[in-house]
């Protein structure tokens, strides 16, 4: 009974301890090392990554063994992880001509310099479950092709050298950065792309979605879509130049959208972007998709009231660790509350019963 | 780098830094209670208590105005060793300004906040000659009935209290003490108290 | 967890929320900004109390943490633990000796003293949300000082039920100038809002702390013809026989049949230690034994 409804020290080890068994699972299966997620799960690792905002597959692999394959808790452990590290600075931003790309496709164009690079990718895969991986998941080696010499030019610039696409205004601003400084509303270009890049990817996917199916259509093409690798360099200022200090891979989306003008302004595409680190094209493109629907005030289009519109709604709502922390906090006792609750809806009846008597007499 | 620059920090910073801001944070709840703090000491003239607020608060995010009885070059590279904060030429930048009360005037020149914000506002650490629990009767939140500073001037503090819920929040220094004065407190002339 | 700096957060992080601290209290009730950051626990599992406690917490400190007036809900104890662990404070259920008390949906019912610190853990601060979901409708409103909104859903509550239907996180106005959300605390408690301890919120995902000083005034918003009722279960507590206290009803067989127990429990323990005997006392005695 009332000790009973108590929670106490030795409950929370109990649960502790059988959690770390079920994660275990059936100790007669091998155990599943950390490097063997990080290979072979790679695009789960991609995306704890890219919603965790901390690019180290080791850990995120970590992450995803420690949570049993539950995306968002890893992300969850990441990003607590992420917020006790120091930081020593900010690298220069990267730059993605210079990618050496794996994938590298346009929707826009048939060909374009550099070429259409299918990449890994499961688009023309047929979705039948292969029974032979079930026993065997060794594969003969894909044939090779000579790596790509020199930087492969974006194919929005193709247009832009027409000003077929409009031209986003270089800007040497210090982008504000979410996990430094409160969000605060109106929020510029860069902090919402921050926000999304960070996002759950569900959450900006059913968003991007919605934009297609009419709530606040911006007619998006994949104008180019790349996934590969990019150097990292950091200044540093005791030598007075810059160095790399590492790699990094990542996915970039650049949509083409329907064209603004006026009758004074002659009609150009707008863009949409996204950037996300790792293979993790959905949530590119996604991205992209959102950018470009909340760009409407600044391209002189109307507030169609749609969800992907609305940056307050979009930004205060797409953390999928705020969300799933607050959603499952409404586990935790609330009976203080309820009991208020409970008095109150007692004392409601009560009353109407006397009316409802003094009525009848 | 010399001596006086590097010295001065807290020993032990993840201890001290706590009890530091539990004094502070106890006067700015209770106005008119006066703590001491050690532990930290800046180039001359600037107290200990001071030293303390200055290492306690201010970081690379909160520009600190000299006024011309603290500003020195020995103080700037203190501040810029231990605490990271830029100073500013200018008192409407500033998060925190020091000096003494006279040389922090006119008060008019601070950031007070904005309706929408009113925490963007300054705080003023005023050196004083002398802090004791007498003279000025202050009244407001934090204080039970009312209590008593010796505030080197009444008038500058009522116009600030009239801005609230903007203004600005100050806290007093003398020797290893410390008190504060937030702008919610209104500040009477003793010979106006019936 | 030697690895982690005192009270877990690093210095920079403190200071950042210090300020913040600060800025609260010198404008009561008014939610300042922070740059909330990720803890070990979930967002909505009081993350935001814990920064506030973690900023404040010195060595020599005694904390308690409760949930829902208990020190032992699970919530709590795991609070607690990780403080145990990242500051190495001592911790205590006994109210009369914290030095910092982190609570979840309650107020302890012994008057807190001057050298107390309540710290609240928060999950939506903005007292004007449920009117109004924007944040930069609402930022407006405050500095207006437009709490009209507030009045009408009161005054709907009278035209539909015949009184205030807001049981708890019950709004309050702060020394005449900001509406407030004193948390999910039971309108019980909204009385011992104004106190000699120094009360602090911390609400982490909303990334936003406020405060009230010692003695300040917090007026509950009621109407004239339908004043502010501090209402709790009219029952006196079955273990204590405290009748002043506010009570949990706990359902206790399949019969319905229910008992009625203080939900600050180191109140209900002490007035027990002091020989205050509530209706079930015995049978509670004999089934710890």
């Amino acid at each position: 009974m009332y000790v009973a409804v108590k929670g106490g020290e030795r409950a929370i080890e109990n649960a502790h301890a059988w959690l770390a068994e079920a994660r275990r699972g059936d100790t007669r299966v091998p155990e599943l090392d950390v490097a063997q997620i990080r290979e072979q799960m790679a695009l789960a690792v991609n995306r704890v990554m890219a919603e965790g905002s901390l690019y180290d597959p080791d850990l995120a692999a970590l992450a995803i063994k420690q949570a049993r394959g539950d995306l968002i808790e890893a992300v969850f452990l990441i990003r607590a992880y992420r917020t006790t590290l120091p930081r020593f600075g900010a690298s220069k931003p990267v730059e993605t001509a210079d990618m050496r790309c794996d994938r590298r496709i346009s929707a826009t164009f048939k060909d374009a310099p550099g070429g259409q690079v299918l990449g890994a990718t499961f688009d023309y895969t047929h979705r039948l479950l292969d029974f032979k991986l079930a026993a065997d998941g060794e594969v003969p080696p894909a044939a090779m092709a000579p790596a790509q010499a020199g930087s492969v030019p974006h194919i929005t610039e193709f247009l832009n050298r027409d000003g077929l696409i409009q031209t986003e205004a270089p800007s040497c601003e210090t982008p504000p950065d979410l996990t430094r400084e409160p969000l605060e509303f109106p929020a510029n270009r860069a902090l919402r792309l921050q926000a999304l890049a960070r996002g759950d990817e569900g959450f900006i996917l059913g968003l991007a979605y919605s934009t297609q199916r009419g709530y606040a259509r911006n007619h998006a093409f994949v104008g180019e879509l790349r996934i590969g690798r990019v150097p990292v360099e950091m200044e540093i200022p005791e030598l007075g130049f810059s160095i790399e200090i590492g790699e990094i891979e990542l996915t970039e989306c650049e949509t083409v959208n329907q064209f603004a003008g006026s009758k004074t302004a002659p009609a150009q595409f707008t863009r949409g972007y996204g950037l996300v680190f790792g293979q993790t094209e959905r949530k590119a493109i996604a991205m992209a998709l959102v950018d470009r629907a909340l760009r409407w005030r600044e391209l002189g289009e109307d507030n169609l009231g749609a969800a992907a519109q609305d940056e307050e709604f979009v930004l205060s709502h797409c953390d999928n660790i705020q969300a799933t922390g607050f959603l499952e906090h409404i586990k935790l006792p609330h009976y203080v509350d309820f009991q208020s609750e409970l008095e109150l809806v007692r004392r409601l009846r009560a009353e109407a019963e006397a009316v409802a008597k003094e009525a009848a007499e | 780098m010399d001596q006086a620059v590097m010295t001065g920090g807290f020993a032990d910073p993840p201890i001290q830094s706590p009890q530091a801001f539990r004094a502070a944070m106890t006067a700015m709840a209770r106005p008119g209670d006066i703590l001491a703090v050690t532990g930290a000491q800046a180039p001359a003239p600037v107290s200990v208590a001071a030293s303390v607020l200055l290492l306690v608060l201010c970081d690379p995010g909160t520009p600190v105005w000299l006024a011309t009885s603290h500003d020195s070059a020995d103080l700037r590279r203190w501040i810029a060793f231990h605490t990271g904060a830029s100073v500013v030429a200018a008192r409407g930048e500033a998060v925190f300004a020091l000096g003494t009360w006279d040389s922090l005037l006119s008060l008019a020149d601070y950031r007070i906040g904005t309706p929408d914000y009113p925490d963007r506002s300054a705080t003023l650490i005023v050196e004083m000659p002398l802090l004791r629990a007498e003279g000025a009767v202050l009244q407001g939140p934090g204080i039970k009935e009312s209590a008593q500073l010796s505030v080197p001037e009444v008038a500058p503090l009522r116009v600030n209290r009239a801005l609230f819920p903007l203004g600005l929040d100050f806290f007093f220094t003398c020797g290893s003490d410390l008190a504060a004065v937030p702008r919610s407190t209104v500040v009477t002339d003793p010979a106006e108290v019936v | 967890m030697t690895e982690y700096t005192f009270a877990y957060l690093d210095e920079q992080t403190k200071r950042m929320i210090r300020r913040a601290i600060l800025k609260a209290l010198a404008v009561p009730g008014y939610q300042v900004p922070f740059a909330s950051r990720e803890m070990p626990m979930p967002y909505g599992w009081g993350t935001g109390g814990v920064q506030v406690s973690a900023a404040c917490l010195v060595p020599e400190d005694r904390l308690k943490v409760i949930d829902q007036g208990a020190d032992d809900t699970t919530n709590a104890v795991s609070i607690r633990r990780f403080f145990e662990k990242t500051a190495g404070v001592a911790t205590t259920t006994r109210t009369a000796e914290a030095t910092l008390i982190q609570t979840r949906h309650r107020i302890p019912e012994a008057p807190l003293t001057r050298d107390q610190i309540l710290v609240y853990q928060v999950p939506i601060p903005e007292p004007l949300r449920f009117l109004e979901p924007r944040e930069t409708e609402t930022r407006k409103m405050h500095s207006l000082e437009e709490y009209g909104l507030v009045h009408v859903k009161l005054y709907e509550d009278i035209a539909r039920h015949g009184q205030i239907a807001t049981s708890y996180a019950y709004p309050v106005k702060v020394e005449g100038r900001y509406v407030m959300d004193p948390s999910p605390i039971p309108k019980f408690d909204n009385p011992k809002l104004e106190s000699a301890a120094i009360q602090l919120f911390g609400a982490g995902r909303e990334q936003r702390i406020y405060a009230l000083p010692p003695y300040c005034q917090v007026v509950s918003l009621d109407f004239e013809d339908h004043p502010f009722e501090a209402s709790k279960a009219d029952h006196i507590c079955d273990l204590c026989g405290s009748a002043t206290s506010y009570l949990d009803e706990v359902i206790v067989d399949d019969a319905g049949g229910r008992m009625f127990v203080c939900s600050d429990t180191d109140y209900c323990e002490t007035r027990r230690a002091a020989g205050h005997r509530g209706r079930l006392a015995a049978t509670e005695e004999e089934h710890f034994a």
